[in-house]
């Protein structure tokens, strides 16, 4: 095995971080992503083998709907009651053993992991870190600010074990190499781990991570993880994941740093009965996934015996704040709407510029950030409300789209704003429009006349457009338009009126 | 700099300019008392149908599953350690004598490092209780099961589960455990296992590659052995 | 037998403007079942493009309008699923914010009173009615796409397929992966034309791959996006609005 003291230092393609402040539009990201052959087919197999499973394991539960409403309720009952809870959460986790620290921003909350890890490490020779696969900690983008502060950071889960080995970047919540095959991964294992006699089977590539990886967790004497549920009422804090590396980082090392965000608070442990069953079959598809550690604070021979929990704002409390797009933290990060999204489907994860991809992506990035980044996102959707149906919190994502979308609408047409977006103009135009029965037939007789030097006839005497200009070019890019029939409805209706003599009957 | 006291000030003054003022847990108990829960969560099924039912879901997950009664357990103990050709074997600290095989087989957990429980391959554990729906056990740090850890590093997990610990549904188990939930809890469901290359599901990862329960009933069970 | 309706028809901007031929056919079908029809002149848009692309400002005036147009319909029959769905989910929510402007006072419970009475089309036949033969005849091998605002927003269910397998002739044929999104989305289909395209793509091979001459929704937009892709790649496959199948009479 080779001896690598700064992971993921050697040659290969980087792909910097996915940053929604210098990210690329999304059409414009998406537009390359579709033109991968490689990628589409990875993601398509990935989420189509999830969403098999998932719908099998959901299909088992009659009571499947209520589940859903009991998480939902849950989830708004704790952003009603979030301040209490978080100091519900902070007063049983301290007095368990645990230190609660606050963040407002990921600034902070970098600088808090940061000068922890240090510390966890101050007595031995070399700096490192362990780390459970954590969302949260890709948002802030922890493994930088560790590196640059001299601390190596071990990603343990197998995908970012493959992501941080690939220098790549996570494209899914749950499965964050979704978008590589084997054959991918093993280029990436032979290259990065020194194994040049590796094969490619799933089982192959599995063994040699666990190899790779157990010396790092029995030696290695400080962990960060994300956490999936802080619980209110005991002070405790549940981890779900499903290859081990997470009990290992969270009971092998004396020092233990939880980063999370202030959402990730339950009122009780009893609310677990609910998000344990939703979680699992929405994630992976699994009945229940293979672990779930729950622990509060320092437990005495039994785990780490200095425990930090970050509480972490980062925006958060700023989406709580809109009325309409609060439910955005009622997600439990399970990745369901990622699957069952046909845009996500085709263009992965990367193209949403965010380590928070798909629909809840589209939707949380653009509100943890200033809304002028990420703006592209809330219209990576056609609002067919696959996410919405699959989610286990009820987040009505196709609702949210469209409130951020006004939102970016009026940011842009503040002022006289509307008159530098053609967008804008356009729509102003058709209300007026249709605020009139007679603009309404005049744009009728109009739009025939307009249409017409762009028409031609087909081989069935139809007359059809296989060419339009400005923005809705991007409509004959690969579809004919039938051309506007000579008389609208509303003229046939009449027409027939006058020909029976009388209104109506 | 900022002191984290500052930050918590800021982060609380936000959420409540966010929420239109401050919130206190007697009003938040209840309101949380009126969330519906219209789900089931209580059992449906005999006591027969139930641990068949734990017993195919563990059995789904790869686990190898014996049901016997409780005066089996030395001697099944004895025959799956020689089957597997006498891995060197751990126990939490306290397991129940009259469980045990006559001969030697089994090394307590005495704080070992984590180096040294690497060195073991396999742990003889009981359980706090099974969930039949999900095939699932949970164990918690009291005698007979022991530190999270001896549970992880070596890469054989013998579990005895009684077949009165068995509940049918995840919210039974959950109501059971909320009375020590503040013991460290962990869930286990088969094998470790992960899917993150092309969604195949590879058994073992970290966590122990092979799970074997004994089912332990007050009568030999014939319909799912 | 269902008393004789009188029904008034919120034909759509789109159908009104470009799809007529579905129109007709909704008024063929009402009528053949001995309802009769009438078409409020004043009416327009619903507001759907303007609401889903952000533009909800622009939006508002379309509301009152409506209610205007129809607050007296004994029943209102729309043949887009879509304006269906933005009725139902944001009209709501527009009342409550023009109400609290001050210019439409008790604009909220005449949303209310006039929804119940909106049906899409295929609705206001299986569930309204209470029917599923309507007595069409359609010799052609016919597969249906379940437009997602049908299917999500409305539940639509097996309704749709309820009318098409009690067509006399027709041959039906189920479409694979009938969920999945065409990749329209209104102004989607501009904004993300790559993504939209590609999304197109596998629908239209699911289409090509059921072998029908025909395929058919509840919904003429994704009809549109869906035949703008079949029309230019020569397929020969046609799309027709569900309105026309159910039209269809021997001797035609």
């Amino acid at each position: 095995m080779s001896s690598l003291t700064t992971i993921g230092s050697s040659s290969g393609p980087r792909l910097t971080p996915l940053d929604p402040r210098t990210a690329s539009a999304f059409p414009i990201a998406a537009h390359a992503a579709v033109g991968n052959t490689q990628l589409r087919k990875n993601v398509r197999h990935a989420t189509e083998v999830i969403q098999t499973k998932r719908a099998r394991v959901v299909g088992e539960m009659p009571d499947w709907q209520a589940l859903r409403e009991a998480g939902k309720r849950i989830r708004e009952h704790t952003m009603q009651h979030l301040d209490a809870y978080l100091l519900q959460f902070e007063e049983n986790c301290t007095r368990a053993g645990g230190q609660v620290h606050w963040a407002r921003d990921a600034e902070e909350a970098r600088q808090i992991v940061v000068r922890l890890a240090l510390q966890g490490s101050a007595d031995s020779s070399t700096k490192e870190v362990i780390k459970i696969k954590s969302m949260t900690t890709e948002e802030i983008q922890l493994n930088h600010a560790l590196q640059a502060a001299g601390v190596t950071p071990y990603e343990t889960d197998l995908a970012e074990l493959i992501i941080q080995l690939g220098h790549d970047q996570p494209s899914h919540i749950v499965v964050p190499a979704l978008h590589k095959n084997r054959q991918q991964i093993r280029d990436i294992f032979i290259r990065e781990m020194n194994l040049p006699d590796l094969g490619e089977s799933p089982h192959d590539l599995a063994d040699a991570a666990r190899r790779f990886l157990r010396e790092k967790f029995l030696r290695v004497q400080t962990a960060i993880s994300g956490a999936n549920f802080l619980i209110a009422d005991t002070g405790g804090v549940c981890v779900v994941e499903s290859e081990g590396n997470g009990r290992m980082c969270l009971t092998l090392p004396q020092t233990l740093i939880t980063i999370a965000g202030i959402d990730k608070v339950l009122p009780r442990y009893q609310d677990l009965e609910v998000l344990l069953q939703t979680l699992p079959r929405s994630a992976t598809g699994e009945r229940m996934n293979p672990y779930n550690s729950i622990w509060t604070g320092v437990h005495p021979a039994d785990g780490p015996r200095t425990f930090h929990v970050v509480l972490m704002d980062n925006g958060r409390s700023d989406v709580l704040a809109d009325k309409e797009a609060r439910q955005t933290l009622n997600c439990i990060r399970c990745g369901a709407c990622q699957n069952a999204c046909p845009v996500y489907r085709q263009t992965g994860g990367h193209a949403y510029g965010s380590v928070y991809a798909g629909p809840i992506g589209a939707i949380l990035t653009p509100q943890l950030q200033k809304m002028e980044h990420g703006e592209s996102l809330p219209y990576a959707s056609s609002l067919c409300g696959a996410c919405y149906e699959v989610c286990p919190v009820k987040i009505n994502i196709p609702e949210v789209l469209i409130h951020l979308r006004n939102r970016v609408v009026e940011r842009k047409t503040a002022g006289l704003g509307f008159l530098t977006s053609p967008e804008a103009i356009a729509m102003k135009t058709m209300s007026y429009i249709f605020q009139s029965e007679s603009r309404f037939r005049a744009a009728q007789r109009l739009g025939r006349m307009a249409e017409s030097p762009l028409t031609h006839k087909d081989g069935s005497g139809e007359r059809w457009i296989s060419w339009l200009p400005g923005i809705a070019g991007g409509w004959t890019q690969v579809r004919d338009l039938r051309s506007m029939p000579k008389q609208s409805f509303r003229e046939w209706f009449e027409q027939r009126d006058q020909q029976r003599g009388t209104h109506g009957n | 700099m900022a002191t984290s006291a500052d930050a918590k000030a800021d982060v609380l003054a936000r959420i409540r300019a966010a929420n239109h003022g401050a919130t206190a847990l007697p009003a938040a108990a209840s309101h949380w008392t009126q969330i519906p829960r219209a789900y089931k969560s209580a059992a449906a099924l005999t006591t027969d149908l139930r641990l068949n039912l734990l017993v195919d879901r563990l059995r789904d997950y790869d686990a190898e599953v014996d049901c016997i009664t409780r005066d089996q357990v030395p001697s099944t103990i004895s025959n799956v350690l020689a089957a597997r050709g006498y891995p060197t074997m751990l126990m939490p600290p306290c397991f129940p004598a009259d469980l045990l095989p006559a001969a030697d087989l089994i090394a307590t957990d005495n704080h070992f490092t984590s180096a040294e429980l690497d060195h073991f391959n396999g742990i003889l554990t009981e359980a706090t209780l099974a969930i039949a729906e999900t095939g699932t056990i949970v164990l918690q740090n009291v005698p007979g099961q022991g530190r999270r850890a001896a549970t992880l590093v070596p890469d054989f997990h013998l579990c005895i589960v009684n077949a009165e610990d068995v509940v049918e549904t995840v919210p039974e188990a959950v109501r059971r455990l909320g009375r020590s939930a503040h013991l460290p809890t962990t869930f286990i469901s088969g094998p470790s296992a992960t899917a993150d290359i092309e969604m195949t599901r590879i058994k073992g990862v970290h966590g122990p590659r092979f799970l074997h329960v004994l089912l332990v009933t007050s009568a030999v069970r014939s319909s799912s052995v | 037998m269902e008393a004789l309706l009188r029904v008034s028809l919120f034909i759509t901007c789109y159908n009104d403007t470009l799809f007529p031929e579905s129109g007709q056919a909704v008024v063929r079908v009402l009528e053949r079942l001995g309802h009769s029809v009438d078409f409020p002149a004043g009416q327009t848009c619903c507001g759907q493009m303007h609401y889903n692309t952000g533009y909800q400002q622009d939006a508002m005036p379309l509301l009152p309008r409506f209610i205007e147009q129809f607050r007296d319909a004994e029943a209102v029959v729309v043949p887009s699923s879509s304006c269906v769905a933005m009725m139902r989910e944001h009209y709501p929510s527009m009342a409550e914010r023009l109400q609290q402007s001050g210019n439409h006072p008790g604009i909220i419970e005449e949303v209310e009173a006039l929804l119940p009475r909106v049906w899409e089309f295929s609705a206001f036949l299986t569930e309204r009615l209470g029917l599923t033969d309507v007595g069409a005849y359609y010799p052609h091998r016919v597969t249906y796409h379940a437009s997602c605002h049908g299917l999500r927003s409305l539940n639509l269910g097996d309704g749709p397929h309820s009318l098409l397998r009690a067509v006399r002739g027709i041959d039906l044929v189920p479409l694979d992966h009938v969920e999945q999104c065409c990749g329209f989305g209104g102004t989607f289909a501009v904004k993300n034309a790559d993504v939209s395209s590609a999304m197109l793509a596998e629908k239209t091979t699911a289409v090509l791959n059921t072998g029908a001459e025909v395929c058919t929704a509840c919904d003429n937009s994704c009809l549109m996006h869906i035949a703008g892709a079949l029309h230019r790649q020569r397929t020969g496959v046609r799309t027709v609005h569900l309105a026309q199948i159910l039209a269809g009479e021997e001797g035609q």
